[in-house]
This record gives C-alpha cells, sequence and structure tokens, in this order.
C-alpha cells in the first residue's frame, strides 16, 4: 500500500485532537496542558511538512521551523508563569484554578 | 534620510532595537528603584518617535519580505490607534505601579515587544507573518497578565490567559496549515487568486483560522477567559488588554478576510453574523449581573467588539470604515473608563466594586461627569462619540441588506445601556461613601482627554472619518 498525503493528514488530524481532548479533559496537572499544546503544535507541523513535500513547495516547511521555534518560546513562559503560580497557591492541580468564578 | 524615512517596517524597527536597548540600560542600571519609571518614560518617548516615523513615510503603499509584510493607509491608522492605546496604558501605569512597587524595567520593555507584534500582526500579508506577529504579542501579553508575581490572582490570570492563548495559536496554526496545503501558498494575494469558490480544505481551514482569531478578539463563544483575566491582571495591565491587543486582531481579522478570503465571503460572512451576534447578546446580557467594574468593563469590551464586527459581516467598503470608527472610540473610551477605575483609591488602598462609586458626585463632580460622560458613550447615547461609532457600522449592515444584523444590534444596544446607566444612577443618586484619593496627574490627564474627545467628536469628527474611509479603501472591497 503506497503512504500518500491523506495518511499523513489523518495521523496529523488525530494527533491534533489528542491534544484538545488532553487540554479539556485532563482535570490533575498544568503540566498535562502542556504537553498537550505540544502534541497540537506538532501535528501542525506534520501536516506543513506533508503538505511540503506533496506540493514540492519549500514554504511549508520554512513555516514548520518557525513554529518549532515559537514552541519553543511558549514553553519557557508557560513552565515560568506555571512556577509563579504555583509559589503563591502551592498546587498546579487543574480543579484548583478556581479563584475568579467563570 | 528619505531613504531610511520610506522604509516600510522603520517603526517596528525602532521599537524592537529600542526595546533591547532599554533592556540593557535596565539591567546596567545601579538605582533599580529609579530604573522603572525611567524606561516607562523612555518607553513612551519610543512609541512617539516610532509614530512620527510612520508619519512622515512618503509612500503610502508598500511591501517588504516578498510582500508578507505590506503597509498601507489601513495599516497606518491601525498602527498609529495601536501607539495610542500602548502609550495611554503605560501613562496609566505609574501611580499604581508605584504603589505596589511593581514598575520595574521589565514592564516597559515587555509593552513595546507586545506592541511590536500587534503592528507585525496589523501589517501581516502572509500566514507566516501573521503568526510570527500574533505570537511575539501573545509572548508578551502572557508575562505582563501575571506581572504581579506575588498575587495569586495575577499569576491566576497569567495562567489562564496562557492556556487558552496557546489553545487558540494552536487552533489557528491548524488551520494556516490546512490553507497553505490546499491554496498552495501562504501569501494572501495568491490565496486570493487560488480561492475562487468555497473548497472544502479550504472551508475548514478558515473556520480553524478564525476560531483563533476569535480567541484573541475575545469574540462569543470563544470569549470565557476574558472576565477572569481581567479582573485578575493588575489594572493597568487590564487597561493595555482592553485597548490595543483587541484593535490589532480587529485590523487581522478584516485584512485576513478580505484580503485573502473574498472569494469564500457567503462562507465567512455567516460565521461573522454569528459570533456578532452572540458578542453583542452575551456582552449586553451577562454584564448585568456584575459588581466589580472590571469584569463589567470584560463583558462591555466582548459587546463592543461584537458591534464592530457588524461592521465586518456588511463586507462593503463603509463595513470597514464603520469597524476603524468603531475600534478608535472604543480605544479612547476604554483608556477613559480605565482612568476612571484606576482613580477608584481609597487610603487602604484600590477599590474596584461599582458599588464604592455611590455618591461619587457629591465627593468628585468632576470624575463623576468624566465616567458618566464615557459610561453614556459607551451606551451609545446621541450625540456622544460612541452613538456614532454604532451608527457608522449600522448603517453599513443596512446598506448590505442585513436588516436582522441591524435589529439586533440596536436591540443590543438599548439592553447595554441598563448596566451602564446603573453606573451613573450609583454616582449620582446614592448616599456618598468615603472620598477617594487626590487623582494622579497622568490618570486625570487620560480622564480629561477622553472625556473631552467623547463630548466633541460631533463637533469636529471629519479627521477621524475621512482618515477611517481612506483607510478602507486602499482595502479594496
Amino acid at each position: 500500500m503506497e503512504i500518500g498525503l491523506a495518511h499523513y493528514l489523518v495521523v496529523a488530524a488525530c494527533i491534533f485532537t489528542i491534544g484538545i481532548f488532553g487540554i479539556f479533559l485532563n482535570r490533575k496537572n498544568v503540566i498535562i496542558i502542556l504537553m498537550s499544546v505540544e502534541l497540537m503544535l506538532l501535528a501542525v507541523n506534520i501536516n506543513l511538512v506533508a503538505f511540503s513535500s506533496f506540493l514540492g513547495d519549500l514554504v511549508g516547511q520554512v513555516f514548520a521551523l518557525f513554529v518549532l521555534t515559537v514552541a519553543a518560546a511558549e514553553a519557557a513562559i508557560g513552565l515560568a508563569i506555571v512556577v509563579v503560580y504555583f509559589r503563591n497557591r502551592g498546587s498546579i492541580a487543574v480543579d484548583d484554578i478556581n479563584m475568579m468564578k467563570g | 534620510m528619505t531613504d531610511v524615512l520610506s522604509y516600510a517596517a522603520l517603526p517596528e524597527v525602532i521599537l524592537a532595537l529600542g526595546a533591547m536597548a532599554l533592556l540593557m540600560q535596565g539591567a546596567f542600571q545601579q538605582d533599580q528603584e529609579e530604573a522603572g519609571p525611567m524606561a516607562a518614560w523612555l518607553a513612551i518617548g519610543l512609541l512617539l518617535v516610532a509614530g512620527v516615523a510612520m508619519l512622515l513615510n512618503p509612500h503610502h503603499a508598500a511591501g517588504l519580505f516578498d510582500d508578507a509584510f505590506v503597509i498601507d493607509r489601513f495599516t497606518r491608522f491601525m498602527k498609529l490607534l495601536v501607539l495610542i492605546g500602548a502609550a495611554g496604558a503605560l501613562l496609566l501605569s505609574f501611580q499604581s505601579f508605584g504603589e505596589l512597587r511593581l514598575m520595574k524595567f521589565e514592564y516597559p520593555v515587555l509593552v513595546l515587544l507586545a506592541t511590536v507584534g500587534m503592528m507585525m500582526m496589523i501589517s501581516a500579508n502572509d500566514l507566516i507573518a501573521l503568526y510570527i506577529g500574533l505570537e511575539l504579542q501573545s509572548l508578551a501579553l502572557y508575562v505582563v497578565a501575571a506581572f504581579r508575581r506575588d498575587a495569586v490572582r495575577s499569576s491566576e490570570a497569567g495562567l489562564k490567559y496562557f492556556v487558552l492563548g496557546a489553545l487558540s495559536s494552536g487552533m489557528l496554526l491548524y488551520g494556516a496549515s490546512l490553507i497553505y496545503g490546499f491554496a498552495g501558498s501562504t501569501s494572501f494575494p495568491v490565496i486570493a487568486g487560488v480561492v475562487k469558490e468555497a473548497n472544502i480544505g479550504v472551508t475548514v481551514g478558515l473556520v480553524f483560522l478564525m476560531v483563533g482569531l476569535a480567541f484573541k478578539i475575545s469574540a462569543v463563544p470563544f470569549h470565557m477567559w476574558t472576565p477572569d483575566v481581567y479582573e485578575g491582571a493588575p489594572t493597568p495591565v487590564t487597561a493595555l488588554f482592553a485597548a490595543a491587543p483587541k484593535v490589532a486582531a480587529m485590523a487581522l481579522m478584516v485584512r485576513t478576510l478580505t484580503v485573502a478570503f473574498p472569494g469564500t465571503a457567503p462562507a465567512w460572512q455567516q460565521i461573522v453574523v454569528f459570533i456578532s451576534i452572540a458578542s453583542m447578546l452575551l456582552g449586553s446580557f451577562a454584564a448585568i449581573g456584575q459588581s466589580n467594574f472590571k469584569r463589567l468593563m470584560a463583558y462591555s469590551s466582548i459587546g463592543h467588539v461584537g458591534f464592530a464586527l457588524v461592521g465586518l459581516a456588511a463586507n462593503n467598503s463603509e463595513g470597514a470604515q464603520g469597524v476603524l470608527i468603531y475600534m478608535a472610540i472604543y480605544l479612547v473610551m476604554t483608556l477613559g473608563t480605565f482612568a476612571c477605575i484606576l482613580a477608584m483609591r481609597r487610603s487602604d488602598g484600590p477599590v474596584e466594586d461599582i458599588e464604592e462609586l455611590s455618591g461619587l458626585a457629591e465627593n468628585n463632580l468632576g470624575m463623576a461627569f468624566a465616567l458618566g460622560m464615557l459610561m453614556f458613550s459607551m451606551a451609545g447615547i446621541p450625540p456622544l462619540a460612541g452613538f456614532w461609532g454604532k451608527f457608522y457600522v449600522i448603517a453599513a449592515a443596512v446598506k448590505a441588506n442585513m436588516f436582522p444584523l441591524a435589529v439586533v444590534a440596536v436591540l443590543a444596544s438599548v439592553v447595554s445601556a441598563f448596566y451602564y446607566l446603573r453606573i451613573v444612577i450609583i454616582m449620582f443618586v446614592r448616599e456618598p461613601k468615603e472620598k477617594f484619593r487626590q487623582i494622579d496627574g497622568k490618570v486625570g490627564t487620560i480622564m480629561a482627554l477622553a472625556t473631552i474627545f467623547v463630548l466633541f467628536f460631533i463637533v469636529y469628527p471629519s479627521p477621524l472619518v475621512d482618515a477611517a474611509a481612506q483607510a478602507a479603501r486602499s482595502l479594496r472591497l
């Protein structure tokens, strides 16, 4: 069986969905949310590289490199905010993030 | 000299280099007490210089980096608003941050970097430029939301903003990847040339992209972060959130939809109509039960975004003009109202409850008058500025034959008048409470300027209206 563009897109869509569900269904730990965000961005990278190879156009791979860079910065800032929150609250359980209702 | 001035990205370069210079200056300064206020004044100066450099550019339209970054009259108008919003928010921060001992030099640097990101968003003409600008803005804003790092509320606001912001950028990016794949390019004009009619791949991508953008402008159903972040973040930071990023994200949404996807306009117009109606209704009804002024302003801003989207839904030149006028007036009203919120402080610290305003008219008639006028203007009562903002967007919707949308907009405006007027009644009818402390000069100045703007906009509206009309024309709708 030939592995074509559609296969890559389906894998990326599955990983992306797992990432979104990881954010909404997880009730335990903020770190899991950070991992889920990373999963979503990686799914996008699979999409971009697959499209780039299929279209024979380099822009997609350039885009993927930008996404990798920004994802690293985003993870750094996310962890910094989690550390600040932990110092104040002594917990990073998702259920405890409820000082303000809404 | 003219060569330098005609470089399209000169304002962004000035701000980016200036932010790095301020960072070095702050890090090496001996007296850390002085470093913060000095960096803030320098940052305001840089914003001013960037604005002047932008206005002196002799070219009215130009592109850089293979047209990924463009300037025209539309970007000039929106960037001016963003610069005013950022400078105003910095001016508002001196007194409040000074008391909390929060005026560190990192704050102005982060605001400058966020401003560079917003200006990049406004000029973005390519999916990569769009993403980089959006992230530059968001990453800096996540940090300033959690800037009061010893307070639980502030760090919780930062955490919530970060998680939902990261989720929305992920969605936006997934949409961008689908659009790239099915249109074969990331450049807006090329996408517009390829996508002549709706095809399933591009439509799904466009929906994801719009979800991401709706998060950034806090339109319903992606608004849930707004009240918590507005309430938790330090008040000057909330003023910044309510003013500048909304303008930039709205500019990005207008340009993306009208420049890159004119071929699928009927598809995205339906979505814009839906989120516009939902935002206007939620903004008016959910704000009624609020007691915290900052939380009320969050719902108010959701409602205002809904009104601005009415102009985008019309998808004609008048609509784009209406969005520009609306955002300009919204920016001024927001800065003025937050100046009033910052002036609400007693001897034991700042207060945020609406009830604390009771009887303000007897204690401080000037402030009560200013806040009253701003509230009337937000409610859209003629002849104040807010009425004309609503007038232009609703007129555009009527011209595009979207009568149901126009009717809902008028009804939502009537409902929202209830909670704005409630504040006025509390100020003028109730028994007075303990007096507020003396208003800081910078805060008072912004309050007075905003009040003068909303009062006298009707006397001389042509500069703003004409500039908005020219800016809207450069989108070639």
